[in-house]
């Protein structure tokens, strides 16, 4: 008979689980964690390389035969192209800095989404294949194999990163993870191991000018519907013009705010500001997309989808271009689209018609950002607001990753907000500005089947924001970015229920005091405004 | 000396004993990082989790409910319900407390005269595993009522156009 265990025995078994190198230990694809494979209609659109059907989860991922072959020289031909890529690969001294920075390794607390080892996939693979320590002493000089199993770890933590660089604040080297996660997207798309939340919205972008699809129809049919709760809260009624030549401004805002609330609000916010102004702007419904995701597959993808906005600015004769609420897309038109597409010369640096300001940091590509845009005009005394009608919220900012530690913009919206909002509170230090947590589901990140790891990524700016609900009674999380607005509402939802998200133009629109408008009595949400209940029953 | 005063007197002993029990759950390069001392917003999972052992083992000193003390119990479990643990690694550490406590008070343990308070404390352990699960629950449902809900939020509009939606009738 088998010798049985003593209670004492059994209470020092050792749960902890076994320590294995990095190396050894091989990716377990969970439920959860991961987005559904490319479908193969969305790679033929745009031309990307082996369409075919696929599921992460199986063991055949139909690789072409010469695959390493294929990856091998994509490698070589971006170590030629980009420096920093060479120099990232080649200076990291493996301080650990950022081991600890990464929203994904404190909330999933996987070693394998510190920033560090994430760049160390790829990094394995460059030494073994491209340095001759490498070659020489293989492991011994941290190289490895190019394999099926080292790929398809690739594939799942490059899919865990958000490229929000916060990891690269804190490198003494300013290595920046997001363009190493950038280059391992590209290198994966050459084998058409993409993500169908990012491929799909990319072929709906060459199609039909924007991610979600929407014909131009469908653009005019869902702002109507906009317009119609606009009149019912002010009694105005707005007419937008769409391809008008000879407008004096473009408008490009992602096509997120067509579509699902809140980013509805914030779109309605825009429309509102504008007539206020009376503004001579034109929407798009060929530039109907200001987001990116190509940005999330390859330089040359991203540049493709892009150049119909000056495209677009050129055919219809406008002066210059005004960006809407935005994070990625910021990036990507202000520190990209003039080097790809530009120069832009035939439009004019931006002026202001309200207040005169010409706009000299936007000389060059001649696209401003509508949160620089309304911080000038409230900064010119030009708009009349009445910030008690949002003393209904306690409201906290959300520094989007891409327009703050990318772009800078930390003033602007702060400024928008401190005028049209009455209560404002900030969240703790190390969690804004350039140091601000990402929400957990950028680049492409933000669809459905990897809640989990949307939760778990998002949780660290989750519990900053639980900080202030439970201190300071904030109720709505606000923000400039698109895919924040969609996202942010299902963490709050799991982390901080109590709490709301909304878009910055939202609030402004809401104390925006209109000529000829009615009394009001509602938010743009439908929601009483505050002591209208009060007055209501007095009455 | 009666049992509460001595698990009182071994509180802090205890608890850490219990928390890195729980960071013991985590893989050996995350554990340096959760067991950061301080950081409540650069650390949130460790914070909550040191937090949360804190107010559950002072919940279960002073006999009160796990209702009562169910912010300490969520400030943990939230976060373990969206990991990569199964549901009973998730919820391992609440039980874990025992052997905790009984490694703890060494030969005290099997001291006749504490018998029948050791049996109620753990059994209020066993309480709180059990309506540990119940949060646990809950969590994963949010999750894919959050799931359905964007679904939803997704096809609204088009189901306003295509004139499918009704209007509550006031």
């Amino acid at each position: 008979m088998a010798k049985l265990p003593k209670p004492e025995e059994l209470s020092k078994i050792d749960l902890t689980p076994p320590k294995t190198d990095w190396m050894d230990t091989p990716v377990v694809f969970k439920e959860g964690m991961f987005c559904h494979g490319s479908k193969p209609k969305s790679l033929e659109i745009v031309g990307f390389p082996n369409p075919r059907e696929w599921r992460p989860a199986d063991a055949d991922w139909k690789l072409p035969e010469n695959w390493k072959e294929i990856l091998l020289e994509g490698i070589a031909d971006r170590l030629k192209k980009y420096r920093s890529f060479r120099l990232f690969m080649d200076i990291c001294v493996r301080c650990g800095a950022c081991a600890d920075k990464c929203h994904f390794f404190i909330g999933t607390g996987d070693p394998k989404n510190m920033p560090v080892l994430r760049a160390e996939l790829i990094r394995s693979v460059y030494r073994k294949e491209f340095t001759t320590a490498g070659k020489i002493f293989g492991r011994m000089a941290g190289a490895r194999e190019l394999t099926v199993d080292v790929l398809k770890e690739w594939w799942y933590y490059f899919y865990q990163c958000t490229e929000c660089r916060r990891c690269s604040v804190f490198c003494p080297y300013g290595i920046d993870q997001a363009e190493i996660t950038m280059i391992g997207r590209e290198l994966l798309n050459l084998l058409g191991l993409n993500i169908e939340w990012i491929a799909g919205p990319v072929s709906n972008c060459y199609m039909k000018g924007n991610h979600l699809g929407l014909e131009p129809h469908t653009i005019v049919g869902n702002l109507e519907y906009m317009l119609d709760d606009i009149e019912t809260v002010t009694g105005k009624r707005i007419k937008p013009t769409f391809n008008r030549k000879g407008a004096e401004i473009l408008f490009v805002t992602p096509s997120g705010d067509l579509f699902a609330d809140p980013g509805t609000y914030t779109a309605m916010g825009y429309m509102m500001l504008f007539e206020e102004l009376g503004l001579d702007y034109t929407w798009s419904t060929y530039a109907s997309e200001g987001g990116n995701f190509g940005f999330f597959t390859s330089n040359e993808m991203a540049k493709r989808l892009n150049s119909k906005i000056y495209a677009e600015a050129k055919r219809l004769g406008v002066k210059w271009i005004l960006g809407g609420e935005c994070g990625h897309m910021w990036r990507v038109l202000s520190q990209y689209m003039d080097t790809w597409n530009g120069p832009a010369d035939f439009l004019e640096v931006p002026k202001s018609p309200i207040t005169g300001t010409v706009f000299e940091n936007a000389k060059s590509m001649k696209m401003v950002h509508v949160a620089e845009f309304t911080a000038d005009l409230i900064k010119n005394n030009k708009l009349k607001l009445d910030p008690k009608r949002n003393d209904h919220l306690k409201v906290t900012w959300h520094d989007s990753c891409n327009v703050a530690r990318g772009m800078g913009m930390l003033e602007e919206p702060r400024y928008v907000l401190k005028n049209v909002v009455n209560n404002f509170v900030e969240m703790p230090e190390d969690t804004i500005r350039e140091k601000t947590f990402c929400c957990g589901s950028g680049t492409g990140l933000n669809a459905s089947e990897d809640m989990d790891l949307r939760m778990k990524g998002g949780f660290p700016r989750a519990n900053a924001v639980k900080f202030v609900a439970d201190h300071y009674g904030v109720n709505m999380l606000a923000n400039v970015c698109a895919i924040d607005r969609a996202t942010l509402k299902a963490l709050m939802e799991y982390w901080v229920p109590s709490v709301g998200v909304c878009g910055l133009h939202e609030l402004v629109a809401n104390a925006l005091i209109m000529k000829g408008e009615k009394e009001r009595t509602t938010d743009l949400r439908g929601e009483p405004l505050p002591g209208i209940e009060a007055k209501e029953e007095k009455a | 000396m009666n049992l509460k005063n001595l698990l009182q007197e071994n509180r802090s002993a205890i608890v850490n004993q219990w928390f890195e029990t729980v960071v013991g759950t985590y893989k050996e390069e995350t554990r340096g990082p959760l067991r950061r001392q301080g950081a409540p917003f650069t650390n949130p999972v460790g914070f909550n989790t040191q937090q949360g052992l804190e107010g559950l083992f002072d919940g279960l000193l002073k006999g009160m409910l796990p209702s009562d003390t169910s912010r300490f119990l969520d400030g943990i479990v939230r976060i373990r319900a969206v990991q990569d643990f199964a549901p009973s690694e998730a919820l391992r550490f609440i039980l874990q407390l025992k052997t905790v406590v009984r490694n703890k008070l060494g030969e005290k343990a099997q001291e006749p005269a504490l018998a029948g308070e050791l049996v109620f404390f753990e059994s209020s352990v066993d309480d709180l595993a059990l309506f540990a699960f119940d949060l646990y629950m809950q969590c994963r449902e949010t999750i894919y009522d959050i799931k359905a809900k964007e679904a939803r939020s997704m096809t609204f509009r088009l189901l306003q156009k295509a004139k499918l939606t009704t209007e509550n009738q006031e």
